[in-house]
């Protein structure tokens, strides 16, 4: 019994100082936010002054705005090509090249940042000289994310097709649905969350990427991560700690009201499944 | 797999396959043949020279192998590839031997508990990654949260002998900083796969093999570590393989013993404006994780044929 005893606390010690791990550098990001003194690891009292530097900061907030809508752009745009990428996988477990697209559907998950960047700013270069378009800026960077984006989506989509009840779509085409009824009223419900959470997920990388965006990054559109790299580069700098803080709120506010409508959402269709049983 | 695909019209098919089917190879497929065409050109001014060239009335193929030649003859090269992939090796397998027992302890631990703890695994890598790694610039300065206790309890004389740290009083621009910078960003990316195989387990299997006499930690290692195979495999090439081009990290986090092979392609391209020789340092670092890639690959195809 003794020995259980000691493996059950040495087990809670190690979850416990993974987790610390994984959270310390959170909680100082936000702690040191709030320091009154230059030095973004020195507790000079509690204030607010890199808060309100953050408000005439032009730099940043220009990011923040660019990154924000380069962000939404991609995790629409990734949310529908994952869609499609994820049902060809599942539908069609035979089709000419099948090998090749699942390849280079999950590459650009594992792929490093700088090939992936490198050649597709080749390809656009070779791209503007032929056709004169494109001009590198917003647009590339979307392009850059989407293709890094689309490969997350396909992943959490694909995976959520798989452990979808074949028959309950099949149900609905013997009770008379016809196939667009069955996507809308069957498919589409039962993958809503994690479309859900695939949006969210591409949203949250397009807001953090680095490698990409200063591959495809014109003059004039500096991402958010861009400026904050270069100013992490120089060294510290709590004004990065307060847009952190900022930035890890948004995110933490995003994630739990996510989850609140993922939960209440199964809840409720192991809800309906359980009446459902009861009538059989 | 019984979905009626035929009541999906012949057009809906070629629709849905074929649209992201033609963006990838678009935008994924064509500028790596792209790379690999620029690779083996030269600069020619600020344009590359072409591949093929008509020239009275005949047409010839040059390649120019100018770059590779370099890359095989210049030390500095080689020993950055090496490099890149030592400190990727370690971070995969630290990443292992931090990840296996956690996600092991959180698939063995109360099913309602589950879902709390694998959250606890995914919020860090909601909140951006670069903002996480500039964190441990502060925490690992000399009166940093991590930091301090290190030199309070000696650990820091410990790195300095293993050459984790350049001394006792630098932790930070040091292989160590950039050591824990990668295996603090990878980690999830270990336990994730790993929790997945080993919360599907049978474990009436360990019962079995206990049942037959063979000790916990026998079951252990005879059953579980195996069966876990798929989870060990997918998690260490989703390490290795992104390490090895990692470029923000060493920047922000390593010093000048750690270049790796992802800043010098970077250097290559934004600083010395080198076409040809960034894609070559691309193409050859594409070699370098192509065996890993389709290892990974593998593992991926058999488990989900598994499942």
């Amino acid at each position: 019994m003794s020995t259980g005893r000691a493996s059950r606390i040495l087990s809670r010690l190690w979850m416990l100082l993974v987790y610390a791990f994984l959270f310390l550098p959170i909680a100082s990001l936000v702690v040191y936010s709030f320091t009154d003194s230059t030095v973004p690891n020195v507790w000079g009292g509690f204030s607010l002054r890199w808060y309100r530097a953050l408000t005439t900061d032009t730099d940043l907030k220009e990011g923040l705005w660019l990154s924000l809508k380069i962000a939404t752009l991609t995790a629409t745009a990734a949310v529908v090509l994952g869609s499609l990428a994820a049902a060809s996988l599942h539908r069609y477990p035979r089709f000419f090249g099948r090998t090749l697209f699942s390849g280079m559907v999950s590459a650009p998950l594992v792929m490093p940042d700088v090939i992936v960047g490198l050649s597709l700013l080749l390809m656009l270069v070779s791209l503007q000289r032929l056709l004169g378009v494109p001009e590198r800026g917003m647009a590339t960077i979307w392009l850059g994310h989407l293709l890094l984006g689309m490969a997350y989506a396909t992943v959490v989509i694909h995976a959520r097709l798989k452990d979808l009840n074949p028959q309950l779509e099949e149900a609905a085409q013997d009770l008379g649905a016809k196939p667009w009824q069955v996507f809308f009223l069957v498919t589409l419900p039962m993958t809503a969350q994690a479309l859900l959470a695939a949006w969210l997920l591409t949203f949250t990388l397009s807001l953090d990427d680095v490698v990409l965006s200063a591959f495809l990054s014109g003059p004039g559109s500096t991402t958010l991560p861009l400026v904050i790299f270069s100013r992490a580069r120089l060294g510290l700098n709590p004004s990065v700690n307060a847009i952190a803080t900022v930035v890890v709120l948004i995110v933490s506010i995003g994630v739990t009201i996510a989850s609140y409508l993922i939960a209440r959402q199964e809840r409720r269709r192991a809800n309906e499944m359980a009446a459902a049983q009861r009538f059989q | 797999m019984s979905i009626p695909s035929g009541d999906w019209k012949p057009g809906l098919r070629a629709a849905v396959i074929g649209v992201p089917f033609f963006w990838l190879s678009l935008f994924f497929l064509l500028p790596f043949l792209l790379v690999l065409r620029i690779s083996l050109a030269q600069m020619d001014g600020a344009l590359i020279t072409p591949l093929l060239t008509l020239a009275d009335d005949a047409l010839t193929f040059r390649v120019h192998l100018a770059s590779f030649v370099q890359l095989a003859t210049d030390d500095l090269y080689f020993a950055t590839y090496l490099v890149s992939v030592k400190y990727a090796l370690v971070t995969a397998s630290a990443c292992l031997a931090v990840g296996y027992p956690f996600a092991y302890f959180m698939a063995r631990s109360e099913r309602r508990w589950q879902p709390a703890l694998l959250m606890g695994v995914m919020l860090p890598f909601w909140t951006s990654f670069l903002l996480r790694v500039y964190a441990w610039k502060s925490l690992l300065e000399p009166n940093g949260w991590v930091g301090a206790p290190i030199h309070a309890l000696g650990v820091d004389h410990a790195l300095a002998w293993l050459g984790l740290v350049p001394s006792a009083e630098q932790l930070m621009y040091s292989p160590f900083s950039l050591l824990i910078g990668m295996v603090y960003t990878y980690l999830p990316f270990m336990v994730l796969p790993l929790y997945a195989t080993l919360s599907r387990m049978d474990l009436r299997l360990i019962e079995a093999a206990q049942d037959l006499g063979a000790t916990p930690w026998q079951a252990f290692w005879r059953i579980t570590v195996p069966l876990s195979r798929s989870g060990i495999v997918a998690g260490f090439m989703l390490v290795f393989i992104p390490c090895v081009g990692e470029y923000v990290i060493p920047e922000l986090l390593g010093g000048p013993e750690t270049l790796m092979i992802g800043r010098v392609l970077w250097d290559e391209f934004f600083s010395n404006n080198d076409w040809p020789m960034a894609s070559a340092v691309a193409v050859v670092m594409i070699l370098v994780i192509i065996v890993p890639l389709a290892i990974f690959g593998r593992n991926q195809a058999r488990a989900r044929e598994a499942s």
